[in-house]
């Protein structure tokens, strides 16, 4: 019966540390969650590279110990003896019980840092009312009274997004802004405990797609909307032109919120 | 006309006729009385056919002899003392009769499960057929989330869950060496509830609107004001509920209260022990979501509004109570295949579990921390923000009794004599890859900042498919593989077996480790289509499904053409320790002629002169049972 020795422990070690150090490479190459295109994107990626490493590490280490294992104990054919009665050892159960603890705790202290970090409140926000209904998306620009099927947004303002849906539930994704909330429908004047506000950094100029990630119906798969990152200048062109061509039939509906603000 | 009186099958349709018939005459007469219009076919109300679609199956329960004994002994009459004549089965046709055998219920139970999981796999082919290009080809968006919302609805509710009820009820009581189940009039009517959640299930594809769309989530409001068939998911859950809290009563009495003389928690094999935690995740949990279908249906044909926000109802509620059930049923869909794979290591490989007081503790760690992670669904939902991170924290911290039966099982693995060519073997190996895959991303997942970009993408159907398919599944085909020659007395083909494996295993991951990257750079779940970018990764996905599909055929037609023709297994081909190996294969009709004396450990492999079990009185008096230590002293890991 061949024997567990410290050479073996040696050899087994680096093997574990060999296979994390390639796979790890072989993991942070690709860039897993594409192009960044807000502030928020850089800690979640942070987060999520550091994840994927530390997962190098724990799938290594399980499957060089499985590969040990049924390389070096197979049966040979026709061996019908038994294996070494040992039933357990308590220092090894305490280690592999305290490193994985150490291991996730770390991880969700570190999510903790990260969830607060892109929570933060900038001083001057740029609010949005976003409404969601079968299959439609629709962005009201309330200090200006102006209402959109195009989320137009400048680049470097932290957005606060005013979330409603006026039906099922919808769930607001821009990919490339790695941020996500569903839209939940309210009753207007019932109070509600929903979190229906969130707030992103778009840091990239371009055109995004928002994607619906609630299923919601027939017309999930094809609800988006197109996102319009632009430069202030732009940003503030656009809202006027807005401005200037919804002051007659269009802007009515939203003009009661458009002249309180 | 006599069979119609008997209990059996024929009155158990004329019951299920007369049951409709009764709901359906009571809808249109008090509608008619009442003035309404006789037919009300709002999508979400049909009361003519949804009230018949209780009756009938009740119709049926009654037809197949489930009340039998009860109406009897509540109506004062005589009721017919137990003559046994219906255990065992000797012939197919034995097992579609009103059964108290907990070995005929077993198989019962596998058999059926299986036929659902067939049926949940074949929605699955046609979701990944229908995925394979961008655009719509095969089926419209109304029949697509249909075959997703039946592929998990059957998969869960009819498949994993049950059929880990269906080994429970062949192994448990012959493995704690009791006679039967507690209960087994219950255990009977338990598995025949099922079909009848499978009836209500398949039933849906044919009402107006087509099946239930609203996934297997049918979160609320979509579920509320969903056509017709979302109430036949309403309906099914119950049924299948029900099913699950009475096998799992009839689980925890039997293993509590029916172990063979000598058999103390701590020498109870570790299957038992999943099962006991099962037992304990379904009665609490299971009645959470039977009552948030119950809300969802009451919404749809009352106008309670439970969920309604326009009349005041709270729609993230919904969410709250059904994954109070459905996080906990992650568990109870894998602590039973957790005991599983240690009976089948430890057997297979010829070594004690490593451990085996910290793996049956991890069990119950589980089940207390499990009741404390659902809101890890609802990071994004809108829910009260500051719930999240104790969310988060318990989410992580469930990965620790997870990661230490890993490590146990790697350490009994250590010093075996490992039986490589045995495919429960080979399903328990390849379940150590895929699920600690499914357990990492799991815990990424349980991150709030990551869950925010990934959740609701195909990273989560990636995720779920490796701890359900790669975790439960695996377990299941380790447990047929393992215990097919106690059920059916025959060997099955190892190189079948070995066929089914690689596929089953090249299969899923081919299917299910692409949908890991498309998920992140950003493809939602649930869609018909998607953008053309995805489109390569989705036709490899597809065809690696196929693969996996075809594989699950050689199963089939190894396990029918060997509980046919194969060769005689033996009592003990593993040359196990636990009882069940202990009585002839099948066991004998009441399991044991004495009731066993159990004097040891479960797994004492290697320990000269150990003993599991006595079997015979007279056994007992030349064998003197030494007593070896359960845990932590012998032996060291590092040096010998």
């Amino acid at each position: 019966m061949a024997a567990v020795t410290r050479q073996t422990i040696l050899r087994l070690v680096a093997a574990i540390v060999l296979v994390t150090v390639v796979s790890s490479i072989v993991m942070l190459i690709p860039d897993w969650n594409g192009p960044q295109a807000s502030a928020e994107a850089k800690d979640i990626d942070t987060l999520f590279r550091t994840m994927i490493l530390i997962s190098c590490v724990v799938f290594s280490t399980v499957m060089v110990l499985l590969g040990y294992a049924v390389w070096k104990f197979r049966a040979k054919p026709g061996d019908e003896s038994d294996g070494k009665p040992v039933h357990g050892n308590t220092r090894l159960e305490i280690i592999w019980t305290a490193i994985p603890t150490v291991i996730v705790l770390f991880g969700g202290i570190y999510s903790w840092i990260v969830l607060n970090n892109i929570e933060s409140e900038a001083a001057e926000r740029l609010p949005i009312e976003v409404t969601a209904q079968q299959f439609a998306w629709t962005f009201e620009y309330p200090e200006q009274g102006v209402v959109s099927d195009e989320l137009h947004v400048p680049v470097d303002t932290q957005l606060e997004l005013h979330l409603t849906a006026l039906d099922v539930i919808h769930s607001f994704w821009v990919p490339e802004w790695r941020i996500k909330r569903d839209l939940v429908p309210i009753a207007e004047g019932n109070p509600t405990d929903v979190d229906n506000v969130v707030r992103v950094t778009p840091t990239q100029e371009g055109r995004f797609q928002l994607v619906c990630t609630e299923l919601c119906g027939l017309g999930h798969a094809t609800m988006r909307a197109i996102v319009v990152v632009e430069s202030r200048d732009e940003f503030e062109q656009w809202l006027a032109e807005q401005e200037e061509s919804q002051g007659g039939s269009e802007g009515a509906a939203s003009e009661d919120e458009g002249a309180g603000a | 006309m006599a069979a119609l009186k008997k209990p059996g099958m024929a009155r158990a349709f004329l019951g299920f006729l007369i049951g409709g018939g009764i709901g359906f005459g009571v809808v249109v007469a008090l509608r008619a009385i009442s003035g309404l219009e006789i037919f009300n076919t709002e999508p979400s109300g049909y009361p003519h056919v949804i009230v018949p679609a209780i009756t009938a199956p009740l119709g049926f329960l009654v037809g197949i002899g489930g009340f039998t004994y009860w109406f009897k002994w509540a109506l004062g009459k005589p009721t017919e003392p137990e003559d046994h004549s219906d255990h065992g089965a000797s012939s197919w046709k034995d097992y579609f009769k009103f059964n108290t055998d907990h070995k005929v219920i077993g198989i019962q139970y596998i058999v059926t499960t299986f036929f659902f999981f067939i049926l949940g796999g074949l929605a699955a082919m046609g979701i990944r057929a229908e995925l394979a290009q961008p655009g719509t080809q095969i089926v419209d968006p109304q029949f697509f989330n249909g075959l997703f919302s039946t592929h998990a609805a059957f998969m869960i509710f009819l498949f994993i869950i049950p059929i880990f009820a269906g080994i429970g009820n062949y192994v448990i009581p012959l493995m704690i060496g009791a006679p039967d189940m507690a209960f087994p009039r219950l255990n009977a009517l338990s598995f025949w509830m099922l079909p009848m959640a499978g009836l209500l299930f398949v039933a849906s594809y044919f009402a107006p609107g087509g099946a239930f769309d609203a996934g297997w989530t049918g979160y609320a409001p979509l579920a509320t004001g969903a056509p017709l068939g979302q109430s036949f998911f309403n309906l099914g859950v119950q049924f299948a509920g029900a099913s699950s809290i009475a096998a799992a009563l009839n689980f925890l009495v039997t293993i509590i209260t029916m172990r063979a003389p000598g058999m103390t928690f701590w020498r109870m094999p570790l299957f038992a022990w999943a099962n006991l935690s099962t037992s304990l995740l379904i009665v609490a949990a299971t009645p959470f979501i039977a009552g948030a279908q119950f809300m969802v249906f009451f919404d749809r044909i009352l106008n309670t509004n439970f969920f309604e926000a326009a009349f005041g109802g709270d729609v993230l509620a919904y969410q709250h109570i059904f994954w109070f059930y459905s996080h906990p049923a992650v568990y109870i869909m894998i602590l039973p295949g957790f005991g599983i794979i240690s009976e089948v290591i430890s057997t297979h490989a010829r070594k004690p579990i490593f451990g085996y007081r910290l793996m049956a503790l991890a069990l119950i760690g589980i089940v207390v921390l499990s009741y404390a992670v659902w809101a890890h669904h609802m990071f994004v939902s809108g829910m009260f923000s500051w719930l999240r991170v104790p969310m988060m924290i318990t989410t992580v911290l469930i990965a620790v009794p997870t990661g230490i039966k890993i490590f146990n099982w790697l350490g009994t693995l250590f010093d075996s004599v490992l039986h490589l060519k045995s495919t429960a073997m080979l399903f328990s190996l390849g379940f150590l890859v895929t699920f600690v895959i499914g357990g990492i991303s799991g815990v990424m997942l349980g991150m709030v900042p990551i869950d925010i970009h990934v959740s609701d993408t195909y990273f989560v159907v990636a995720h779920i498919h490796f701890v359900l398919f790669g975790g439960s599944v695996f377990t299941i085909f380790a447990g047929l593989y393992h215990w097919f020659p106690k059920m059916t007395g025959k060997m099955y083909d190892e190189r079948l077996g070995r066929i089914h494996f690689w596929g089953t295993l090249i299969g899923m991951l081919g299917t299910f480790i692409p949908m890991h990257w498309i998920g992140l750079e950003g493809m939602p779940r649930r869609v018909a289509d998607y953008a053309a970018v995805w489109g390569d990764w989705n036709l490899v996905i597809s065809i690696f499904s196929f693969i996996l599909g075809a594989a699950q055929l050689v199963f089939i037609y190894n396990a029918v053409v060997s509980w046919k023709w194969g060769p005689d297994a033996g009592p003990n081909p593993w040359r196990a320790r636990t009882i069940e190996w202990l009585v002839s294969s099948p066991p004998p009709r009441f399991n044991f002629d004495e009731i066993p004396r159990v004097v040891g450990g479960p797994y004492e492999f290697g320990v000269p002169g150990a003993r599991h079990a006595i079997m015979h009185s007279g056994e007992g008096a030349e064998v003197k049972p030494a007593e070896p230590a359960v845990a932590g002293t012998a032996g060291g890991g590092g040096s010998p």
